[in-house]
């Protein structure tokens, strides 16, 4: 996998390494293993959507890159960093899954207190705080005490902290699970900015839509390692569905056609509509050269594009089966 | 310094808490009740000796005895109110932002975990002595301008009384990077009590000249040294002929801790604080 980053910025000094590498990460509490195996590798610039059925693992593997949690055994390298460097940790913004605060602060006190836990200055902060208040809809806000936000803007004023630092990664653990059709819009507007401004994101989320709008690339994992790993186009474009509009075909050439694909169903006689199965795109191109070699017309060839839920659930069905 | 953010922090989480406050209100209610009842054994005590005839002797003297006393007693008050404030305040300093989930977005933050086991320390240190300084500050000048007297050693006896507190509050935080904050309340103020009825066995000891009942004493104060501070803290704000007056009793001593025990309370301090760090560095969040 070397899918290029978005390089976008020049002064970046380590540029060149991952902005996320995994080796055999394992946690194991007790008998139950957490995490079995995690290895992967996230490019920086790119939106990383990390997925998985509850309970496969997903947030202890968070935990554990976050330093919430020590491995079992394994390593991890951020920002070409190994876990814990405190350079690397200025430099990573990080929302919980649950964002708990001191809610008695207003939410302007809680992101300065946040700002010196990065260790910005006071000059940083002062011009900072307003900019992610604006970028996250709170500016109205920012003094009112969080214990009076909504669900919706407590989730946004974690946000607004994981930001706060402008971090070169940045972790968002199911950034949107509070808010309503409006807000998830909106923090994938963000998301995409963030994409467009370098930063790399990596996103936790059970919805699919989401991760699938938004990331270049997706891991899939199912019993504490990665079962699937790859560029979004390439998961989605494998193993397609494909509907063929043609003239009369006869059983001989069906059975030929069969060869190549795997008929799913064949419906009218006239004008025949045969919706097949096939393993990549190339497959569909020899199908359609055979049909045409042998005298058919083809009136229309539609592949269905797979979604991500698709894809998701044929991995995880499939126990963890290596799709790449 | 990072652990200075979180002390700020933790000193202004510590007064949004109800706990805190219904001690605070306790302690003015305390404040209150105290100077009245200093005014009112000054005033039985001028009534008491203008019946007396002029040549009992040494009236002075005894008025001593009795206003000391009531030093004790008021200092005796602030070092207990402090220590159930420390208790409560810490028990849930670091089980209770695991549980909430505030720990999450700090932890990752670019500071060492023993930074923010630290801060939290410093930002309760903190709060406690203030809290302490006023007190001690309110009895002693409800003893001067009520009672016209002044005791001696005062600020040696504030050190001490801070010094149990800050026993308790090591006590308290490394329970809390171990346990629940209800489990770890319960150990505490099981030990906190364990340590009052260790001190008052060893008065009970001193009185009997029975060995086996200082040692127990002695073994508790080892275990946890609050008492035995307390006493020390009771014995030099004491002129001698008070302490000689009342005897071995359950709120004083008349045989002080020695320099040597001081000097292991602070490291008794130093190391379960170290140790809670250490403890802390370790869990899985």
């Amino acid at each position: 996998m070397t899918e290029t980053a978005t390089h976008t910025e020049t002064e970046r000094p380590a540029a060149t390494a991952p902005a996320v590498e995994t080796f055999g990460l394992r946690k194991v509490y007790g008998e139950r293993v957490a995490v079995e195996d995690l290895t992967l590798r996230v490019e920086e610039g790119e939106v990383f959507g990390f997925l998985g059925p509850n309970g496969a693992g997903k947030t202890t593997s968070v935990k554990m890159l976050m330093g919430l949690v020590r491995p079992t055994s394994g390593t991890a390298r951020l920002l070409g960093r190994p876990l814990g460097d405190r350079a690397a940790r200025a430099k990573i913004g990080f929302l919980p899954e649950m964002f708990r605060f001191h809610d008695w602060l207003t939410g302007e006190e809680l992101l300065d207190i946040h700002g010196q836990l990065y260790g910005m200055s006071r000059a940083q902060r002062q011009r900072r705080i307003p900019e992610v208040l604006e970028l996250v809809g709170l500016s109205h806000a920012a003094r009112q005490r969080v214990r009076t936000y909504s669900k919706g803007m407590q989730q946004r004023i974690g946000l607004a902290q994981a930001l706060l630092n402008e971090p070169r990664l940045v972790f968002l653990d199911e950034p949107t699970s509070a808010l309503d059709p409006i807000g998830r819009r909106d923090v994938r507007d963000i998301i995409l900015r963030l994409r467009a401004a370098g930063m790399t994101v990596f996103l936790n989320s059970h919805l699919l839509s989401e991760v699938e709008s938004v990331s270049d690339r997706v891991a899939i994992i199912n019993h504490g390692r990665v079962a699937a790993i790859g560029p979004m186009a390439d998961l989605l474009r494998r193993d397609l569905t494909v509907e063929l509009r043609l003239s009369a075909v006869d059983p001989e050439l069906l059975d030929d056609l069969g060869r190549l694909v795997h008929i799913e169903h064949v419906d009218g006689r006239e004008r025949p509509t045969v919706v097949a199965r096939v393993p990549d795109e190339e497959t569909i191109a020899r199908a359609v050269d055979l049909l045409v070699g042998r005298g058919v017309r083809v009136y229309g060839v539609t592949p269905e594009r797979r979604t991500l839920e698709q894809v998701f659930l044929d991995v995880v069905e499939k126990e963890g089966g290596e799709v790449r | 310094m990072k652990a200075l953010v979180i002390a700020r922090l933790t000193f202004h989480e510590a007064l949004q808490r109800k706990l805190i406050w219904g001690v605070l209100a306790l302690s003015l209610v305390f404040v209150a009740l105290y100077a009245f009842g200093f005014h009112m054994l000054v005033r039985e005590w001028n009534e008491m000796q203008a019946r007396r005839p002029d040549d009992a002797g040494g009236p002075m003297m005894t008025y001593e005895i009795f206003a000391s006393s009531m030093v004790m007693l008021g200092l005796y008050t602030v070092n207990f109110l402090a220590g159930i404030m420390t208790i409560f305040a810490a028990v849930g300093a670091i089980a209770s932002e695991i549980d909430s989930g505030t720990l999450h977005a700090i932890i990752p933050k670019p500071l060492a975990r023993w930074e923010l086991v630290l801060g939290k320390y410093l930002g309760y240190a903190g709060m406690l002595v203030v809290y302490i300084a006023v007190m001690v500050g309110s009895v002693v000048v409800t003893a001067r301008l009520i009672g016209s007297y002044t005791p001696p050693n005062i600020v040696q006896g504030m050190l001490l009384i801070v010094l149990v507190a800050m026993i308790l509050l090591s006590l308290t935080m490394l329970g809390s990077t171990l346990f629940s904050t209800i489990a770890n309340g319960v150990i505490v103020f099981m030990l906190y009590g364990m340590a009052m009825t260790g001190g008052l066995v060893e008065q009970i000891g001193t009185v009997l000249s029975n060995q086996t009942l200082i040692n127990i004493g002695v073994a508790t104060s080892i275990l946890l040294p609050s008492d035995s501070m307390w006493r020390l803290a009771s014995y030099v704000v004491q002129p001698q002929i008070a302490i000689s007056f009342t005897g071995p009793n359950p709120l004083g001593t008349t045989v002080p801790p020695s320099a040597t025990a001081v000097q292991y309370s602070i490291a008794y301090c130093l190391v379960l604080l170290l140790a809670a760090m250490l403890v802390f560095r370790r869990r899985d969040l």
